[in-house]
């Protein structure tokens, strides 16, 4: 299990957070959310199963959805922000519909938009994604806020214990960049041949 | 030889079939409501109704990225919901067809439909989007192919508008 500290405000750092939860990761494949989760996937280890995304706000949950579809028997995860999620809340009840077994939604919530300067995001004044994504039908809705419940959150994702959603209070403090490349192309590219093989690139 | 004026969305399905696509990701509109019943009744393709029309650039990136290919259907006025999700099969270089049936295109009665009825086609072009328009029943499923082999055979967006003249305007009996 991944040390997991605690910041100034008391929650989790997210650094520690994303590495717990692609700790020993086999078969998972990550979405990382535009901004932070982006590069807290990378920091995590930068990997072909990683997509982290440069930009397509609001997206992230439903490339998950597609690509749970696509591949069913492997776990897929998408680790994605507050903000980024509240763009696209409504891809919540497209995915709970369709009940992808091997779909994991993680918010990594630190109540700020952190890549235009802080401001509060609306889960800073109550607004509950867990309540959210309940209400829209997903079965299994987590509010994590301990290191023990980032462990069983891991463990069930990589389960495909899903449809699952999940919220982490983390902590606001920034961190410094750890950037992927830059280059979409290649990242599409080298998670479909991690998947797929050579024969990707002939489909 | 079936009738093209009726049959057009049966060729639309068999294309499909034949590019063996595996997801369709859409918005209803009552123009695709024929091949949208074919499609719920095959088992072999996931049919996904989706809240809002970018939903679904999302997800086709998504199943392309896990090795299946989809197509978005929608209506003209979905087009507009889609703009700047349209950076994501532009930036990673991955297939988008995408099926528009027109409103506000040919005989519009609702005024709402006109402005992005209207601006569809330099909406999608300003954002790198092939387009091929199909305004006869025949020529639908020609351009449909058209659509799904540039897309998947040159990885970027694509798009077959089919006119509202094929269609027919929807007149709420006036």
């Amino acid at each position: 299990m991944t040390t997991m500290r605690t910041g100034p405000t008391g929650k989790l750092l997210r650094r520690d957070v994303v590495a717990e939860l692609l700790r020993d990761r086999g078969g998972l494949l990550a979405i990382g959310g535009l901004g932070a989760p982006a590069w807290d996937i990378t920091a995590a280890g930068d990997a072909p199963e990683n997509l982290p995304l440069w930009g397509g706000m609001g997206g992230a949950a439903m490339m998950g959805l597609g690509l749970a579809l696509a591949q069913p028997s492997r776990p897929v995860a998408v680790i994605t922000g507050d903000g980024e999620m509240l763009m696209g809340i409504g891809s919540l009840a497209t995915i709970a519909v369709q009940r992808p077994r091997n779909l994991a939604i993680v918010v990594l919530d630190n109540e700020h938009y952190g890549e235009t300067g802080m401001q509060e995001t609306a889960t800073r004044h109550g607004v509950d994604l867990v309540a959210m994504a309940r209400g829209a039908g997903i079965g299994e809705c987590r509010l994590v806020k301990t290191a023990e419940e980032v462990t069983a959150l891991r463990d069930a994702l990589h389960a495909g214990a899903g449809p699952l959603f999940a919220t982490i209070k983390i902590d606001e403090a920034p961190v410094p960049l750890v950037l992927p490349p830059r280059e979409a192309a290649i990242l599409q590219a080298r998670m479909r041949e991690a998947i797929m093989g050579k024969a990707a690139h002939l489909q | 030889m079936p009738d093209a004026a009726e049959d057009w969305p049966d060729q639309i399905y068999a294309l499909l079939k034949e590019h063996d696509i595996r997801q369709v990701a859409l918005v209803p509109d009552a123009g695709h409501s024929r091949l949208i019943k074919r499609c719920l009744a095959d088992n072999d393709i996931k049919v996904v109704t989706l809240t809002t029309e970018e939903e679904g650039i999302g997800m086709l990136f998504g199943a392309w990225l896990g090795g299946e290919k989809g197509v978005l259907l929608m209506q003209s006025s979905g087009v507009g919901n889609c703009i700047n999700m349209l950076s994501v099969p532009i930036a990673h270089r991955t297939p988008l067809p995408m099926i528009v049936t027109m409103r506000g295109d040919y005989g519009e009665f609702n005024p709402f439909q006109v402005p992005m009825g209207n601006a569809t086609q330099q909406v999608l072009e300003a954002m790198g989007t092939l387009v091929k328009r199909a305004d006869a029943p025949e020529d639908v499923a020609p351009t449909v192919n058209a659509t799904l082999r540039m897309a998947f055979n040159t990885y970027r967006p694509t798009a077959t508008l089919i006119g509202q003249r094929v269609i027919g305007a929807k007149t709420f009996g006036k």
